[in-house]
């Protein structure tokens, strides 16, 4: 439907055709950023589903070594053994721009490089089922952080497409559209504009070669 | 830099500390202070918070926020009464909010 309040001038029709011609580029770019968008975040969603399920069964496994081991040990002896970690985790966030979506990049750091330190108790009071549990833990750890990652990329990038697909179908299906019908408004109007000041000059024209020559007069002469 | 944090009943996560995250030790009979505990911990230099499945099904609002924050990552993790299935369900809300619908699962 043409906006009833476009000013229908040579000015404004200038104006509506280089908007036209980008809106019609930012809808190209914008449909090519969602399709490759869309390419990048089902393939990171798939891994995401793969390391969610491996993690999960990891973590349901370890689960179930901890309940092994708090089996055999009273709760008081396993909050003492938990009580100081000797451990630490240090985590540094980079970003990666990916169609100017900035998805996190972890890389950590523990505070001691030996990998037993992640024992906090002496092996004396504990039960071995414990020592299993916490290493088993303890592998799974790069997997998680790595779920962490690309589970925030992936909430991360949804948002994104969305945004951009709605960018897109308004584009397409509203903003161009209106405009097209705007152009055609003004052009319509300027043509018509145009054909009647032709019409009124012919008549003008038609009046004054009457009023020089006589026609009419001569005309009726002739036949009389 | 930043540290992990590790957040649902003790039985679940008691083990994280060994590794040098940081546990805390909430109830699902006290959600109010489980959600005071989360936003501070997001406001604070925690980029990752692990929850377990049924702390997180209390704090759906709160985990719904910071899903299109660019930190802190809050990851569901299977606590220790079994899976609840609430972990993959989020990555398969990614999926449906970005392509419109669920092609990834499947309608499992």
């Amino acid at each position: 439907m043409a906006n009833t309040t476009v000013n229908p001038t040579r000015m404004e029709l200038t104006r509506l055709k280089n908007k036209l011609i980008t809106a019609r580029r930012g809808h190209k770019l914008l449909k090519d950023k969602r399709d490759e968008l869309m390419r990048q975040f089902l393939e990171l969603v798939r891994e995401n589903k793969e390391l969610r399920e491996r993690v999960e069964a990891g973590i349901s496994q370890s689960n179930k070594n901890f309940a092994l081991a708090r089996s055999a040990m009273s709760e008081e002896a396993v909050r003492v053994a938990f009580m100081s970690p000797k451990q630490e985790v240090q985590l540094s966030i980079d970003t990666k721009n990916v169609m100017s979506v900035d998805i996190p990049v972890f890389s950590y750091e523990t505070r001691t490089s030996d990998a037993n330190d992640i024992y906090s108790y002496g092996f004396a009071f504990t039960s071995s089922d414990l020592d299993d549990a916490v290493k088993s833990l303890s592998d799974l750890l790069p997997e998680m952080l790595k779920l962490a990652e690309s589970e925030k990329a992936c909430q991360l990038m949804a948002a994104e497409i969305e945004k951009t697909r709605r960018r897109v179908n308004a584009l397409e299906h509203v903003l161009i559209p209106q405009m097209e019908q705007n152009i055609k408004f003004i052009t319509m109007k300027l043509d018509e504009n145009e054909r009647s000041s032709q019409i009124r000059l012919m008549k003008v024209k038609d009046m004054m070669l009457e009023e020089a020559h006589h026609y009419k007069e001569k005309e009726a002469a002739a036949n009389a | 830099m930043y540290r992990i944090a590790v957040v649902g009943d003790w039985d679940s996560i008691y083990g994280f500390s060994a590794l040098g995250l940081d546990t805390f030790r909430v109830t699902p009979d006290k959600a109010d202070e489980a959600g005071k505990i989360l936003r501070n911990l997001a406001e604070g230099d925690y980029a990752v918070i692990y929850i377990t499945e049924q702390m997180a099904a209390l704090l759906s609002h709160e985990i719904e926020y910071y899903r299109t924050q660019p930190k802190p990552a809050i990851i569901l993790i299977p606590g220790i009464s079994g899976n609840t299935g609430e972990g993959l369900a989020a990555v398969k809300k990614s999926v449906e909010q970005a392509v419109g619908s669920d092609i990834i699962f499947g309608g499992e």
